[in-house]
């Protein structure tokens, strides 16, 4: 099985890792400055799409065109958004479905931008390796719903990625832990990223990580710590710089470049804070500059609600657990909200013990999926993941009420059966509306989508069909369809409420080349790499299999043709690869007949020529 | 890897574990046998298979997962076992009108009353005690039916001759009806008390536990004639059973 990649696609900063072949241990790939993490920006400049460092370079001088925490936006409509929006210098559309921003002069959604920082870290791994990288394992907070992994999904496709594997982050983060035997028993996971909060509950015993409950927020953040303090900021520049703000009529509420720079100052004094009792900041506007001092214990009044919200997810978690606080022999901090001195703090007193984390919280959820995609690559087989649906899935059935299939927390895969009939004569389409959260009406919760099963006509009540639910290890649901009676399958049709269509993501993966700033030059190299190595395998199977059907210097033609292909595929001249390759390929068309005619005459035995030939 | 999730496929509950259909199960050996059986059967050790093979990977994943879920929770398995006793794999049929135990009779009668009651405003203080401990003397009612039902009944069963074996599924249907509406009315109570957190379905809590329902509990509630929702040719679906607990909210047997 080809190369599998382990990506976390985080709110503030995204990763990409693999396991060493050599060492067994996962590493992260880091850029060619050695940074680890991709700061997850993306700027639509006129020069095209530019991701990372250099996007965030320049969030406070093009903030309507530089996308940031765009993981918040992902699988959400408008109405999700829009109070949030209030605080994006990005233009967010209104409008049905799932949300579209305004960058750049063009429309994207999320997924699109989500794509563009897979892409980059899939450039940055297929330069590490020199071969072209197509699967990667990706991970998603644990309380994401259906329509937010299946955008997540889409973002890889749009990015050229198939995504093998949807992981959730804390349970990615115990496998990093479990592969350095630093945790065995009741583990709690508590997930604090830039943008949205996990606990996950794990038992952890003999190679298998089952997960016993997981909850959280999708919505709570370092972000959000950091918004409260910039807010807080922009209240004390209103009372001490007056003067300066009234003499020249600036608000800085409405002016997206000083509200840029005033959320970047109080992420940095946060960061300070987590190492300092004292810090002050220094921003510069244009009539005046803003200094002072802030202390830790001022921060921490500031985001005490905020995390305080943490605790009960938490407790939520551990009672679907059937667990009590003292059941836990370990807690494991993942994230880099949970450097905040005042989380470790709420997350000891909750739990009763001290909490540890030895692995880098900024990296140890992409460790965590490379070793999940090492499992999948068949390089691990001692490890076994059993993972949970974190909210309740159901349909809409009379009265607006939720008939729950799969109650959340469940083991995944898991799948549940029902059956439905008509309620009118000739009735042909049967409409479900499937819905996940936790409320009993289903305008409560949160609608995935519509499937409508299209039937023969029939007397009403006459048919019977059995519709199954099934969640996949990805956490997301399939649905099937059969009519009992005539054993035929119903055709669905899915409308998802916050998803993209089928032609959307199609017409986004066209769109990405179209607008892609990629390297081609490196990318057609990779290609041409790829290509010989299919060749020098082949004529290498060839080789052995059919040498003494061939004259000697006819064998030594072959030889002579694929060691030039070997030593031009180790350079970086494209042509000189391409042709060395079709050399090869011209050497060995007679052996390549010669043993084709041997099989058809069974002088082979049973193998099939194609099994020696590769597939033509 | 010989895949051998087509004979699993066809397997109940017990057989998937290889267990009899008895109800006194080893929880330890129970779960060191779901792991050796998740690890044959997870997906993620089939990822090269071809997609109609490992479409039957994730369906006996999903029963294991299932399995071990209904047999490790001693509730559940009785619920199971009923089902399976009665050649109901499905639950359909399963909609066990939520009757008072008469035993409880009067008591729900001023349950009811009081329910009503806090309904229509807000809670006084009296109102609000009497509710707490009407809950309180329900939810040891509860634990004793529970205990009642995963002790001496569940033993009666492992003990029973084949010809007593109807007598302990009756007895036990009418505990499992018994838990249910016990449970429905805590919840509603809880709810009146405004104490009610995410409610629903906790983990281990099985399908056809009581209290997934709206505004059920009311003995008076009968399961009969669930209005059709006629919406012309696109009428809306109708389930055609229903889970024990939700009251007949959910579509009820066509009658």
């Amino acid at each position: 099985m080809s190369r599998i990649v382990g990506i976390d696609l985080g709110t503030t900063n995204s990763l990409v890792a693999y396991v060493d072949e050599t060492t067994r241990l996962p590493r992260i790939i880091t850029d060619a400055d050695g940074r680890p993490l991709l700061p997850s920006v993306v700027a639509f400049t006129p020069d095209g799409i530019v991701v990372g460092d250099a996007a965030r370079r320049q969030l406070a001088r093009r903030p309507a065109d530089t996308v940031y925490s765009v993981k918040r936006l992902m699988g959400r409509g408008f109405d999700d958004v829009k109070d949030e929006a209030r605080y994006l210098p990005f233009r967010i559309l209104p409008g049905e479905g799932l949300v579209t921003l305004a960058v750049g002069g063009r429309e994207v959604t999320p997924p699109e931008v989500s794509a563009a920082i897979l892409k980059a870290l899939k450039e940055r791994a297929e330069r590490h390796f020199g071969e072209a990288v197509e699967k990667a394992v990706v991970t998603v907070p644990a309380y994401f719903n259906d329509a937010q992994r299946q955008a997540t999904k889409d973002a890889g496709r749009i990015a050229g990625l198939d995504v093998v594997r949807i992981v959730n982050e804390p349970t990615a983060a115990s496998l990093a832990y479990g592969l350095h035997r630093l945790s065995e028993g009741v583990i709690a996971v508590y997930d604090l990223g830039g943008g949205t909060f996990d606990v996950s509950i794990l038992r952890v015993k003999d190679g298998v990580f089952e997960v016993l409950a997981t909850n959280g927020d999708t919505h709570l953040g370092g972000d959000d710590l950091d918004r409260v303090l910039a807010l807080w900021l922009l209240e004390d520049i209103a009372v001490r710089h007056h003067a300066e703000l009234d003499r020249d009529c600036v608000d800085l509420a409405r002016d997206p470049e000083a509200m840029q720079e005033l959320r970047l100052a109080a992420e940095a004094a946060k960061i300070r804070l987590s190492g300092e009792e004292r810090t002050t900041l220094t921003i510069p506007f244009a009539g005046f500059t803003y200094r002072r001092e802030i202390t830790r214990g001022e921060l921490e009044r500031l985001i005490e609600p905020l995390v305080a919200r943490t605790l009960g997810p938490a407790r939520r978690a551990l009672a679907d657990a059937g667990l009590t606080a003292a059941d836990i022999d370990q807690v494991v901090l993942v994230g880099g909200s949970t450097r905040v001195p005042l989380v470790r703090r709420r997350v000891q007193e909750l739990f009763g013990k001290a909490p540890h984390s030895q692995l880098n919280p900024d990296e140890v959820v992409a460790l965590g999926a490379a070793v999940q995609a090492h499992i999948l690559a068949g390089g691990i087989t001692d490890m076994l993941l059993l993972d949970v649906t974190p909210l309740s899935l159901g349909i809409e059935s009379l009265g607006g009420i939720v008939n729950v299939l799969i109650p959340r927390n469940t083991t995944i895969p898991t799948s549940a059966r029902e059956m439905f009939t008509t309620s009118v004569d000739g009735q042909t389409l049967v409409d479900l509306h499937v819905v996940q959260g936790e409320r009993e009406l289903a305008k409560d919760c949160r609608s995935l989508g519509r499937f409508e099963l299209r039937i023969d006509p029939m007397p009403a009540g006459m048919p019977k069909i059995e519709v199954t639910f099934l969640i996949d290890a990805n956490g997301i649901l399939q649905v099937q369809a059969k009519e009992q009676r005539s054993g035929k399958a119903a055709s669905i049709e899915v409308k998802p409420t916050y998803g993209l269509a089928e032609a959307e993501v199609a017409r986004m993966i066209e769109e990405s080349f179209t607008y892609a700033e990629a390297d081609v030059e490196t990318r057609m190299l990779i290609e041409a790499r790829n290509e010989a190595d299919t060749v020098l395998v082949h004529a290498g199977r060839a080789l052995t299999q059919g040498a003494h059907l061939v004259a000697a210097d006819e064998r030594a033609g072959i030889e002579a043709a694929v060691a030039s292909l070997r030593t031009a595929r180790e350079g970086s001249d494209r042509d000189r690869i391409h042709e060395a390759t079709t050399a090869v390929n011209r050497a060995t068309e007679h052996l390549a007949e010669v043993l084709m005619d041997a099989a058809l005459k069974g002088a082979l035995g049973s193998r099939r020529a194609t099994e020696i030939l590769g597939e033509p | 890897m010989v895949f051998s999730g087509e004979a699993t496929l066809r397997k109940n509950f017990f057989e998937v574990f290889g267990l009899p259909r008895k109800l006194a199960v080893d929880a330890a050996e129970l779960q060191r046998q779901f792991y050796a059986l998740a690890r044959e059967h997870h997906p993620d050790f089939h990822q090269a298979a071809p997609p109609d093979e490992r479409a039957r990977v994730e369906e006996t994943s999903a029963l294991v997962n299932a399995a071990y879920r209904t047999l490790r929770d001693p509730i559940a398995r009785v619920d199971y076992l009923v089902r399976l006793e009665e050649g109901r794999e499905t639950r359909e049929g399963d909609a066990a009108r939520l009757t008072a135990p008469p035993a409880l009779l009067q008591e729900m009668f001023e349950i009811q009353e009081a329910l009503a009651e806090a309904k229509t405003g807000a809670l006084d203080d009296t109102t609000r005690a009497t509710l707490g401990e009407q809950r309180a003397a329900l939810s040891a009612r509860l634990a004793e039916e529970e205990a009642r039902l995963t002790g001496p009944l569940s033993a009666r069963w492992d003990a029973a001759s084949p010809a007593d074996r109807a007598a302990v599924l009756a007895a036990f249907k009418d505990a499992l009806a018994t838990r249910a509406y016990l449970r429905t009315v805590i919840d509603d109570l809880s709810k009146a008390l405004g104490e009610e957190t995410e409610g629903r379905g906790s983990a281990g809590a099985t399908r056809t536990k009581g209290g997934t329902g709206g505004d059920v509990g009311a003995p008076r509630q009968s399961t009969e004639g669930v209005g059709e929702a006629t919406e012309g040719r696109h009428g809306s679906a109708e389930a055609t059973r229903t889970k024990g607990g939700t009251g007949g909210h959910v579509g009820a047997p066509r009658q």
